[in-house]
């Protein structure tokens, strides 16, 4: 076996149990531990198909901020786990139809063979071609008008969040640090002198 | 005698040479990395202690040299304590996911023109990727602990983490811009070029002249990163709990190594990204690698010498330096250097 074919079942034998563990592990912190894991095994499979752009950006976008923020909300909820059980029957008709339609769509593209998956050998490239260099390129050329467009609900998107926490006046005590920098000692501490009492 | 080891090392292994090979060379980084690490912490405690007229360690070994193994032999041999109702297995994960990020990104730092264990394409994507991984360890051991303190600490000093890498990215999106390209090893030799460079005063022509701004913002946002003093949170002892209040022994000593590492490691990158890396600094001494550790000496000193000369941020006051002034001025910073380059003044062609 080659060293590639390896490491790619490794990675693979990994990614199939952190997925397994996600649905199964019993503490929400635990299973999001384990989608953590799942998505840097799935970078390094990308990473043998010489997506190293993708990869990369894999973990710095899910692992890095993604799933810092999932771990910081599953933190600081206290979930109760029966009671999430407890619908679990009534869920089941709904969910299992969802997942056939998945199974079905993913045989259509893994079995259809419109898509020529098969046909075409995975493209090799040279040690000079560079994925994000070439990534980078068609994202500032061909396709920039989807781009910007994208960005600009991204920007839209966070000033929404901000506004949305943002509840009428602030109340707090804070003062501004302009003011506070400024701030000398005369003007909050005043030094007395009192003449000293005499002891019989 | 590179060469002769290489063919001993290929008879004696056959087709996993290679394997063995780049093995020997991360051993070959990581072990003076870990020296180095020790030590930074004898030099640190030997420098606070001249800054303030006091000697520092001198009574282990001569001049005190013995003083970070006896630490470390201390640290190993002390009992981990693990707190009751603590989730064991992810208390005990926590210092790892801390400290590896600081190791792995090694793996693409460039030494010279020729010496770096993987010459990737997209290393400086990689490093970032893979540094982004260290915030885990600090959230991980805050949650684990199963108290409140460590859980405050934790939360505290990784939105503190979080908020300078945004700063710290912009910085670098600027040094990408110039340098067009994501490779280190063309990030320093794209500064070797340039006017000051051609008459001979190469120092002059590094990035940190031309991204004068985005160097300081960088220096600033790698102190916090690295949650040193005067950022150091997670250390402030008589106000602030921090998130390894119930780490102990060698649990606690892999959270230290940690930090050292990554201080370490953002010198390196300082120094490859804004004081022109293995370059020399004036055009008749030669380049080499040994410019590379003097950058990383200094930058280090920088570290050292700013925790015994600046008081303690309050966490307000860290959390806006770093939102409500470093990002804005970098994004400032970032269009004006665009307009910079199309413009006909342009220095980075």
């Amino acid at each position: 076996m080659e060293f590639k074919t390896f490491v790619f079942y490794f990675l693979s034998a990994i990614l199939v149990f952190a997925g397994l563990r996600v649905i199964t592990a019993r503490n929400p912190v635990h299973a999001a531990l384990f989608l953590v894991l799942a998505f840097f095994t799935a970078s390094g499979v990308w990473m043998l198909l010489q997506a190293e752009f993708l990869a990369i950006a894999l973990v710095l976008v899910y692992v890095g901020a993604v799933m810092v923020l999932f771990l910081f909300v599953v933190m600081m909820l206290d979930i109760n786990l029966d009671r999430l059980r407890e619908g679990f029957w009534s869920y089941l008709p709904l969910g299992s139809i969802i997942a056939l339609l998945m199974v079905a769509e993913m045989g259509l593209v893994l079995g259809g063979n419109y898509l020529g998956l098969f046909e075409n050998s995975v493209p090799q490239s040279s040690a000079e071609y560079s994925n994000v260099q070439a990534v980078g390129r068609l994202l500032f050329t061909e396709y920039v008008y989807p781009f910007e467009l994208a960005s600009v609900i991204l920007l839209v998107g966070i000033i929404a969040a901000v506004a949305l926490t943002q509840r009428g006046k602030r109340k707090n005590k804070s003062v501004s640090p302009s003011q506070q920098v400024f701030v000398k000692a005369g003007d909050r501490v005043r030094v007395l002198q009192m003449p000293a009492e005499k002891s019989d | 005698m590179v060469d002769a080891l290489q063919e001993l090392l290929k008879g004696l292994f056959g087709s996993a040479f290679p394997l063995v090979w780049t093995l020997l060379k991360i051993v070959l980084i990581i072990a003076p990395l870990l020296l180095a690490v020790a030590y930074l912490t004898f030099w640190e405690r030997k420098v606070i202690g001249w800054m303030q007229v006091r000697i520092g360690p001198n009574r282990v070994g001569p001049w005190g040299l013995i003083q970070p193994i006896a630490d470390g032999l201390k640290l190993l041999l002390k009992e981990v304590v693990i707190p009751t109702g603590s989730d064991k297995g992810v208390f005990l994960i926590a210092p790892m996911f801390a400290f590896a990020p600081a190791l792995a990104a090694w793996a693409v730092v460039p030494f010279n023109d020729t010496l770096v264990l993987a010459n990737v394409n997209a290393s400086l994507l990689y490093i970032m990727s893979i540094t982004s991984i260290g915030v885990y360890g600090i959230i991980l051991s805050g949650w684990a602990s199963n108290s409140k303190y460590a859980f405050l600490g934790g939360m505290r000093s990784a939105a503190q983490m979080i908020s300078y890498e945004v700063a710290m990215g912009l910085a670098l999106v600027v040094v990408l811009m110039v340098s067009n390209s994501l490779n280190l090893g063309d990030i320093v030799r794209g500064q070797g070029q340039g006017y000051f460079a051609d008459k001979g005063l190469g120092f002059l022509s590094w990035n940190w002249l031309p991204l004068l701004p985005m160097f300081v913002v960088y220096l600033v946002s790698i102190v916090a990163e690295t949650n040193r003093a005067p950022f150091d949170m997670a250390e402030g002892e008589s106000e602030i709990v921090g998130f390894h209040v119930e780490y102990s022994g060698m649990a606690f000593a892999v959270f230290f190594l940690a930090e050292y590492a990554n201080m370490i490691l953002v010198s390196t990158l300082t120094s490859i990204l804004f004081l022109g890396g293995w370059l020399s600094p004036i055009g008749f001494l030669p380049d080499g690698i040994l410019w590379l550790f003097l950058k990383i000496s200094a930058v280090l000193f920088f570290f050292l010498w700013i925790r015994a000369t600046f008081p303690r941020y309050r966490y307000d006051q860290i959390m806006r330096l770093g939102w409500k002034v470093f990002i804005p001025l970098c994004l400032i910073w970032l269009v004006v250097v665009g307009c910079w380059m199309m413009s006909p003044l342009n220095i980075w062609k």
